[in-house]
């Protein structure tokens, strides 16, 4: 068993950045790795509670026929399924990031913290990827 | 009203989160609302035309896609209910080996064309 550390900065929703770490995460736990995440910038919304799935008027669905993902349970999934797997998924948020957004409500399970938590996942990793904002 | 041109040249940013690409769908909430747009893909985003994209199945945990995204299908449905004629620059299909009847019908215009092809409308937005 291995610890990983991904750090990424790009809000939800926006690029594909976030579904590809969401991927390794995912990929790394189904291995049965520990996984630690430090969610920076933007990042700190992929696990606000208060998102919500919409429907789609351009298709003409409803909120049920859309059934809408949201990272937000796209997340807690994943920390449930760390449980499960028998390892480690701390998920940390930088919280000036949070405090900045007026990003309050967070998914439970997760962390809120700082670059000096950062320090402590990568000193305790085998490996850390870095996914920036472009 | 005035024609509206929407240059659509970013691609795949977002698709699997949202379902759909948000550019072609924020046009095609204003044909619906009845502006005259045509939409021209560019870049990476003339591979939109390709129906043969298949997403698979995508979860995290018990968490996954509702409808995973069917860009070739959005594209014709924005030709089809949307009414909004789509183009594309032919130059980035053919570097990119997209030709042929796997492709949303759309209308070639070549780099040559594109001053003369966007001077005929009156608001251009370059997403």
């Amino acid at each position: 068993m291995s610890t990983i550390t991904i750090l990424s900065m790009d809000a939800p929703y926006e690029s594909a950045n976030s579904t590809t770490a969401l991927r390794i995460v995912d990929a790394a736990i189904r291995k049965g790795h520990n996984v630690n995440v430090f969610a920076y910038e933007g990042a700190v919304s992929y696990t606000l509670t208060t998102q919500k799935p919409h429907q789609n008027p351009v298709k003409g669905t409803s909120v049920e026929e859309e059934r809408h993902p949201t990272t937000k349970d796209w997340v807690a999934g994943l920390l449930a399924a760390a449980g499960e797997k028998g390892v480690k998924l701390d998920w940390v948020r930088c919280g000036l990031c949070e405090d900045e957004r007026g990003a309050f409500d967070q998914v439970p399970g997760t962390r809120r913290g700082g670059p000096a938590d950062f320090v402590k996942q990568v000193a305790a990793s085998d490996n850390v990827l870095v996914i920036p904002t472009k | 009203m005035a024609k509206i041109l929407s240059i659509v040249e970013s691609a795949y940013r977002a698709t699997l989160e949202e379902q759909d690409d948000t550019v072609l769908w924020f046009n095609h909430m204003l044909a619906n609302a009845g502006v005259e747009l045509a939409v021209l893909l560019r870049g990476n985003a003339v591979n939109y035309l390709s129906r043969g994209q298949e997403v698979g199945e995508l979860t995290f945990g018990s968490a996954g896609l509702g409808n995973p995204p069917k860009l070739g299908e959005d594209v014709a449905a924005l030709k089809a209910r949307g009414k909004v004629p789509v183009y594309y620059v032919e130059e980035d299909a053919r570097e990119r080996g997209l030709e042929g009847s796997g492709l949303v019908e759309a209308g070639p215009v070549s780099r040559a064309e594109l001053p003369r092809f966007v001077a005929g409308y009156d608001r251009v937005f370059h997403w």
